[in-house]
C-alpha cells in the first residue's frame, strides 16, 4: 500500500494576544510541535503498512523549521518525507495551502490512500483534507472513526454522521480524514531517530511544481483575506464579586434563587 | 492581494532586530546584511504597519475582479439525516434573512436528498423565498461526489452571492469540497456574520490559535462560503402561514457517479447531549485532580443540569470528548452556565458566550473568562463550590451536608 500523510507544524502554545496599547500580535514563545491530530493519521498509516506492506510518505508545507515535524514523523515510522517550502507560498489561506499540497503530492508518485488529521490546533478549519481531494480529483471520506477492511482495491471505514454511523467503502486512490482516537498513537522511537538522522528530506518550491503560476499560491492564491484582527469583545453588562469563599458561595446561591434556578 | 517588498538599503542591524522582534511568527531573518522573510509569513503585515517606517512595503497587485453583480442571494444548505432537518439549518436561515435584508437579496435553501419534498415544505414557514430541491435516489445517503455535483449544479444555475453551511460532519466535508471546486473562499466556524453594501460577507471567528478575533472577507471570488456551528445563531420563529416556493431541480444523473458505496447505516444511541441542556456546569484546569471533577458533577447534579469540560480536560482524559465545550467541541446556549477554574480562551468562550447567565469562578482576576461573564467571581473553586452545593441542597430541602468529593463510576 502506498500511503501519504499530510502533517503540519503548529505553535506549541496558543497564547497569541493582541497588545491593547500597540495593537500588535504578541506570541508567548516560539516552541512548535506536530499538530496533535496528525499523530492519529500517522499512526493509522504506519499500522496499515505493518499489516499490508508498502510505504508511508509524509508531506508538509511550511518554513524550513517544519523539517522538524518530518523528522519526528520518521521517528514514528514514516519512510520518506517531502517539505513544500517557498516564500511565494506565504500568507496562504486554506485554498492556496491545499493547492500547494496537492501539487506537492503530484511529485510523490502513485498512492492508494492519503491520510489527514481532522484539523489543526492553530487553523482549526478542518478543510484542507477535502480541498486536497478535490484538487486531486479523488473521493474523500471525512470523520473516519475506524477502518474496518482493507483490500487491494478499496478500504471500508466507519464514518461519523450527526445521527448515525455509516459503513462506507471507497476505492483507491482516495483521501481519508481520521478522527481523534482512531488508534492510540505510538511514542517516537529513539532508535528510529538514530537510524534516520541522515535521511534526506526533499524540499520543493514553486519552480518544482507542475503549475508554476505564482497567482495560484500564497496570498495571491488566497480568496479569503484577514481584513483586521481585534481582541474579543468585553461583556459590558457585568458584576464582579470578591470576598471569602463562604461569602461568594452564599452570594451566588442567593443570586441563583433570585433568578429562579433554585 | 499583494506582496511584501523589502527596501534593503534602509536596513541595518538595529532595524533588523526591531523587525525580528515584531514578527509574531518568527519569520524575519537577518544574515550577511540581508533582511529576508521566510515561508512562515502569514501576511499579517504588522511589519509594514508597526515596523520602522517604509522598510518593508506592502505592494498591492492588480487582481482580476469578479463580477459581483452576476451573483445574488444568500443560500443556506439544508443539513439533514434522511429528511429530518438539522436545527442548525433554521438558525442559518434566520441569519441569512438578516443579511439578505441589508442588501436586498432573496434567501434560498439548497436541499439534496431522496424523498425530501415533504420536509422541504416545512422550510416555507421560515420566510425562505425559494427552496431548491434535488430529489434523487443517488442522493439518499451522503456521498461526497454526488452531493458536490448537485451543489455545483445549484451554484451554476442560481449563482448565490453567499452560502451558509452548518458546520456538522456533513457540512465540514461538503463545504470545503465545493469551495475548492469553485476556487473560492470558505471561512469555517464563523461566530459572527455581517454584510457590506457591496455584498462582501463579513466573516468573523477566533484566529491564529489564540486570544484574538479575525475579520475575514472574500473580496474577489464568488460565491462566498461560510460554515457556522449549531447554537451560534438564533433560529427565527416559525410563521403561521407558509410563503415562498419549492423549485424541483433536475440534472444529468451521470454526474452522480461515485467511487463511494454506503454499505450500512446504524443509528446512534440517544446521547446525553449538552447542546440541549438548560443548565451547565463546566470544569476547567482550575480543577486539580481527576477525583476533584466530582465537584463539577455534584454541582451540576444538585442544580438539575449537565456537566461539561474544556479541551484540556478532554485531552487529560478526565471527561468524554462529547462533553467538551468550545469551538472544536460543542456550542451551547443554556439559560445558566457556571464555569469552574476556566481561564476563558476564545476557542472556549466561542462555544458558550451566548448563554443567558454566565457565572465564572476563577482565582485570577485577569482571567479572560471575566470579559464574557455576567457575574465574575474572583475566588477559589475549592472554597466556593462545596459550600455552594450545600446551600443549594438546603434550599431544595435536601440533606445539607458538605459533600465529600467522590466521582460516581458512571461519570464518563
Amino acid at each position: 500500500m502506498e500511503i501519504i500523510v499530510c502533517i503540519k507544524q503548529v505553535p506549541g502554545t496558543s497564547k497569541v494576544q493582541v497588545d491593547p496599547v500597540t495593537g500588535v500580535l504578541m506570541r508567548d514563545g516560539i516552541d512548535t510541535k506536530m499538530n496533535p491530530y496528525d499523530l492519529f493519521a500517522l499512526e493509522t498509516a504506519v499500522r496499515l503498512r505493518e499489516k499490508h506492506g508498502g510505504h508511508v510518505k509524509v508531506i508538509s508545507m511550511g518554513p524550513k523549521q517544519a523539517l522538524d515535524v518530518i523528522k519526528e514523523a520518521f521517528m514514528l515510522g514514516a519512510d520518506e518525507g517531502l517539505l513544500v517550502s517557498d516564500r511565494k507560498f506565504a500568507g496562504a489561506d486554506v485554498l492556496a495551502t491545499s493547492y500547494a499540497l496537492s501539487q506537492g503530492i503530484r511529485k510523490m508518485g502513485e498512492f492508494d490512500i492519503i491520510l489527514t488529521g481532522k484539523q489543526t490546533t492553530d487553523g482549526d478549519t478542518a478543510q484542507v483534507g477535502p480541498e486536497i481531494a478535490e484538487y486531486l480529483e479523488i473521493p474523500h471520506i471525512a470523520n473516519v472513526l475506524k477502518i474496518t477492511e482493507v483490500t487491494v482495491k478499496s478500504v471500508t471505514v466507519e464514518m461519523d454522521m450527526p445521527d448515525t454511523v455509516e459503513l462506507v467503502r471507497v476505492t483507491y486512490p482516495c483521501l481519508l480524514s481520521v478522527e481523534k482516537d482512531i488508534f492510540a498513537p505510538r511514542l517516537p522511537s529513539f532508535k528510529k531517530k538514530t537510524e534516520t538522522k541522515d535521511r534526506e528530506i526533499r524540499i520543493i518550491g514553486l519552480n518544482d511544481m507542475e503549475d508554476k503560476d505564482e497567482k495560484r499560491y500564497g496570498l495571491s492564491g488566497s480568496p479569503t483575506q484577514v481584513e483586521r484582527i481585534f481582541p474579543p469583545d468585553e461583556n459590558s453588562d457585568k458584576e464582579t464579586w470578591e470576598g471569602s469563599g463562604e461569602e461568594l458561595a452564599d452570594r451566588l446561591s442567593d443570586k441563583l434563587k433570585e433568578l429562579k434556578f433554585i | 492581494m499583494g506582496k511584501l517588498l523589502i527596501h534593503q538599503n534602509l536596513v541595518n542591524a538595529e532595524i533588523a532586530e526591531k523587525l525580528i522582534k515584531l514578527c509574531p511568527f518568527g519569520s524575519i531573518e537577518y544574515s550577511n546584511g540581508n533582511l529576508d522573510i521566510d515561508a512562515g509569513c502569514k501576511m499579517c503585515r504588522i511589519c509594514v504597519k508597526k515596523g520602522p517606517n517604509g522598510v518593508i512595503e506592502y505592494v498591492e497587485e492588480q487582481a482580476p475582479k469578479v463580477d459581483k453583480e452576476a451573483y445574488a442571494g444568500i443560500a443556506v444548505y439544508v443539513d439533514h439525516s434522511e429528511g429530518k432537518i438539522h436545527p442548525v439549518t433554521y438558525e442559518l436561515i434566520g441569519k441569512a434573512k438578516e443579511l439578505a435584508a441589508k442588501v436586498g437579496y432573496p434567501v434560498y435553501c439548497i436541499f439534496l436528498g431522496y424523498q425530501i419534498f415533504e420536509s422541504a415544505e416545512d422550510l416555507l414557514y421560515y420566510g425562505v423565498d425559494k427552496v431548491f430541491i434535488y430529489d434523487y435516489k443517488e442522493l439518499e445517503h451522503f456521498r461526497i461526489e454526488p452531493y458536490t455535483a448537485a451543489f455545483e449544479d445549484f451554484i451554476n444555475i442560481v449563482k448565490p452571492s453567499s452560502i451558509l453551511v452548518g458546520a456538522t460532519t456533513i457540512g465540514r466535508s461538503l463545504a470545503p469540497r465545493i469551495a475548492a471546486r469553485f476556487r473560492t473562499g470558505l471561512t469555517a466556524d464563523c461566530t459572527r456574520l455581517d454584510i457590506k453594501d457591496n455584498s462582501d460577507l463579513i466573516q468573523i471567528r477566533p484566529a491564529f490559535g489564540g486570544n484574538i478575533m479575525a475579520q475575514i472577507i472574500t473580496p474577489n471570488s464568488r460565491p462566498q462560503i461560510a460554515t457556522v456551528r449549531y447554537k451560534i445563531m438564533t433560529a427565527p420563529k416559525r410563521k403561521a402561514e407558509p410563503s415562498g416556493e419549492i423549485v424541483v431541480c433536475s440534472m444529468d444523473t451521470a454526474k452522480f457517479e461515485s467511487d463511494v458505496e454506503v454499505l450500512k447505516v446504524t443509528k446512534k444511541e440517544n446521547e446525553d447531549n449538552i447542546s440541549e441542556s438548560e443548565i451547565i456546569v463546566v470544569a476547567g484546569r482550575g480543577i486539580k485532580t481527576r477525583k476533584d471533577m466530582a465537584l463539577a458533577y455534584e454541582l451540576a447534579e444538585v442544580l438539575g443540569g449537565n456537566f461539561a469540560g474544556t479541551r484540556p480536560m478532554v485531552e487529560a482524559g478526565w471527561i468524554d470528548a462529547k462533553k467538551q465545550i468550545g469551538l472544536s467541541g460543542r456550542t451551547v446556549k443554556p439559560k445558566l452556565i457556571i464555569t469552574l477554574g476556566i481561564s476563558g480562551a476564545v476557542q472556549f468562550t466561542a462555544g458558550m458566550q451566548s448563554a443567558d447567565f454566565i457565572f465564572a469562578i476563577n482565582k485570577d482576576p485577569n482571567a479572560a473568562i471575566f470579559s464574557v461573564a455576567h457575574y465574575a467571581l474572583i475566588g477559589d473553586i475549592y472554597e466556593i463550590v462545596p459550600r455552594l452545593i450545600k446551600n443549594i441542597k438546603l434550599a431544595k430541602g435536601l440533606s445539607g451536608e458538605i459533600p465529600k468529593y467522590s466521582a460516581p463510576s458512571s461519570m464518563n
